[in-house]
């Protein structure tokens, strides 16, 4: 069975986020890039079910530029057989990514396809989603436990304040959640066979943006406010403020 | 100008709170685009549907099935399809909950709709409309402008201004649901016992490494049920597994925008603050003076919360007492 597994490359949650000059996107200076943590998830999730079914084949995919290709190698390095970076340098919107993902899984008759349940950069938590929509698979999206029995799929997604238990078949593309597994780290062997590993480059489906961003900014920065003392002694006072004040109790 | 739709979301028979903020949403979108708004619910047996009409949404539609108490992905993606083409809708606004997350994507593609997410304010510029939402959990803002005929906005609860409720009831159309296509579909709902969830909470307390131990997080729960608020936690505890997963603030946890944030023993890291800083107000307490939460806090007591924490339990209870 081939499972694909589609990764973004996304600055470090670390970042200190500055407007570029063109005043759309991040000034990149200074930024490190890694594989999109949610992404993590997923692959570890691809590989382990690769293990279980006991034979199949994982492909990486990911959508961008060639700096894309670093978080293939780390996909590679954690054990996924091969990649494939579409290749595009210009902004692509959600559903213009989800495209191209999609033609590219038909093309690999993959089944199965796991995704993160969000890329920390834009944070729009959709492309798994809008990715199953053009194949016509299935979707589950958010999950934390994910079951596979022959062709029948067994998840549980997380939702507020509890869980749903979601029933569906493949094909299917899943979407994944801190909880759901614990990632493997690279191993150094893997690292080394990582380099042997080939990362096809291609073109992919024209995109046809929806939507355009035209302006990135900060928001209104929040002024640090009053330290009220250092004990005990002024809990009433602030049990006032937030009651008269802030009446925010 | 086709039709504005709200999708009102229903839990266990319930309107949720967020739904009544998109109705309101979608009354004013109504109203500067001169156009018709209308609601659809799509449930079994659902309560105060009709208050949906308080908000301005004067007519809903109410999709009744009893297969339908619960989620369904792809029932729900074919019923709004549906009804989109039948209704001729042109904007459809949803909440950006995790029902609202999973649907709206599905939504948009399946109609061939721009879509933005989690959409905090609106402006309109003649047919196209530019949404305000956060990117990189809330460190900066982006405008996008959404250009297609067809356009699906999923908004941030808690957010929009709901306001008072006024004016008179929706009137509610209940029809058949027919044709439902069950294909994946909740089974089974398990609720976390009666506890509230930081995303849909408007106060929140959290507890960080500061709290020392899983044993003290009573500390934490107590202040929070005192205040009927929702208990959160940093990474380090969750890590740790002294609190579960689904408490998690920050960048790979919860965004969230309560009312109040209390952080307790939490230092304020970037990934932390990313998730919380726009809360409206947000109190520290933490003994190391140059936290870097008290940046971000408006009232801040650099103390011990062993100290200072019973004592605010203490009097938030006095205070409820009166
Ligand atoms: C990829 C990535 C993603 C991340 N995502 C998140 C995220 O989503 N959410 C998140 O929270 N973190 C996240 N982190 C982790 C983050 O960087 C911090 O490590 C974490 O937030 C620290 O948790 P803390 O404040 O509880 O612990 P610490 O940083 O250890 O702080 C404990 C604080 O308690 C104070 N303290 C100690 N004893 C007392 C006392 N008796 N009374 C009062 N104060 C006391 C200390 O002064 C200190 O400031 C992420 C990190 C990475 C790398
Ligand atoms: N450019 C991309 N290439 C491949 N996969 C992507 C890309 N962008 C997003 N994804 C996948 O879609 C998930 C959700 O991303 P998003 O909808 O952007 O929050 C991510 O966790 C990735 O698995």
């Amino acid at each position: 069975m081939k499972i694909a597994v589609c990764v973004s490359h996304v600055p470090d949650t670390a970042t200190k986020v500055n407007v570029g000059a063109e005043g759309k996107s991040i000034d990149p200076n200074g930024v490190t890039y890694v594989v999109n943590p949610y992404d993590e998830f997923a692959i570890e999730e691809a590989l382990k079910t690769k293990e279980k079914i006991g034979d199949g084949e994982v492909v990486a995919i990911s959508v961008g530029p060639d700096a894309n290709k670093e978080t293939i190698r780390k996909a590679l390095a954690m054990g996924v057989d091969s990649g494939v970076l579409l290749k595009d340098d210009q902004f692509r919107d959600s559903a213009s990514v989800a495209k191209a993902l999609a033609e590219e899984i038909k093309a690999l008759g993959a089944e199965l396809v796991f995704f993160g349940k969000q890329a920390v950069d834009y944070d729009n938590s959709v492309v798994g989603q809008m990715t199953a929509e053009y194949l016509g698979y299935n979707c589950i999206s958010v999950v934390v436990d994910f079951k596979l029995d022959d062709r029948k799929v067994t998840c549980e997604r997380e939702i507020e304040g509890g869980k749903e238990i979601v029933s569906t078949t493949l094909p299917v593309v899943i979407t994944t959640q801190k909880g759901l597994n614990d990632p493997r780290y690279a191993s150094l062997k893997g690292i080394m066979a990582a380099k042997r590993k080939t990362i096809e480059e291609k073109q992919p489906a024209a995109a046809e943006n929806k939507v355009e961003i035209i302006k990135m900014k900060k928001p209104a920065s929040k002024q640090p406010g009053k330290v009220l003392g250092s004990d005990a002694t002024v809990v009433p006072e602030l049990v006032r403020l937030l009651r008269e004040e802030a009446k925010v109790i | 100008m086709g039709k504005i739709l709200v999708l009102l979301e229903q839990r266990n028979g319930q309107i949720k709170k967020a739904s009544f903020e998109a109705a309101k949403a979608g009354s004013d979108f109504a109203n500067k685009l001169g156009s018709d708004v209308v609601g659809l619910v799509i449930g079994n047996e659902v309560g105060d549907i009709e208050k949906t009409g308080n908000y301005g949404v004067p007519k809903v539609v109410h999709l009744k099935n009893t297969e339908l108490e619960n989620y369904s992905a792809s029932a729900y993606t074919k019923i709004v399809a549906d009804f989109i083409k039948a209704e001729s809708v042109d904007i459809v606004l949803i909440p950006n909950t995790s029902l609202g997350k999973d649907l709206a994507p599905r939504i948009a593609v399946r109609v061939d709709a721009g879509l933005a997410m989690d959409c905090l304010d609106f402006e309109f510029e003649g047919n196209d409309i530019v949404a305000t939402r956060p990117v990189y959990a809330g460190k900066a803002l982006i405008d996008v402008k959404v250009s297609s005929d067809k356009k699906v906005f999923s908004i941030r609860p808690n957010v929009y201004p709901a306001g008072e409720p006024s004016g008179s009831p929706a009137e509610v159309d209940v029809k058949p649901a027919a044709d439902i296509d069950l294909s994946s579909r909740v089974v089974e709902l398990k609720k976390s016992e009666g506890k509230l969830d930081v995303a849909e909470a408007e106060i929140i307390v959290s507890g960080g490494r500061g709290m020392k131990g899983p044993e003290h997080f009573n500390l934490v729960e107590d202040l929070a049920d005192s205040l009927g608020a929702a208990v959160g936690a940093s990474r380090a505890v969750v890590d740790a597994g002294w609190r579960p997963h689904s408490e998690q603030v920050g960048q790979t946890g919860k965004t969230v925008q309560p009312n109040l944030y209390i952080a307790l023993g939490i230092s304020g890291a970037i990934q932390h603050l990313a998730g919380m800083r726009s809360s409206k107000y947000i109190v520290a307490v933490n003994k190391d003076k140059d936290a870097p939460i008290f940046q971000v806090a408006d009232y801040g007591i650099t103390g011990d919360v062993f100290e200072v924490v019973p004592a605010l339990i203490e009097e938030i209870k006095k205070l409820k007492s009166e």
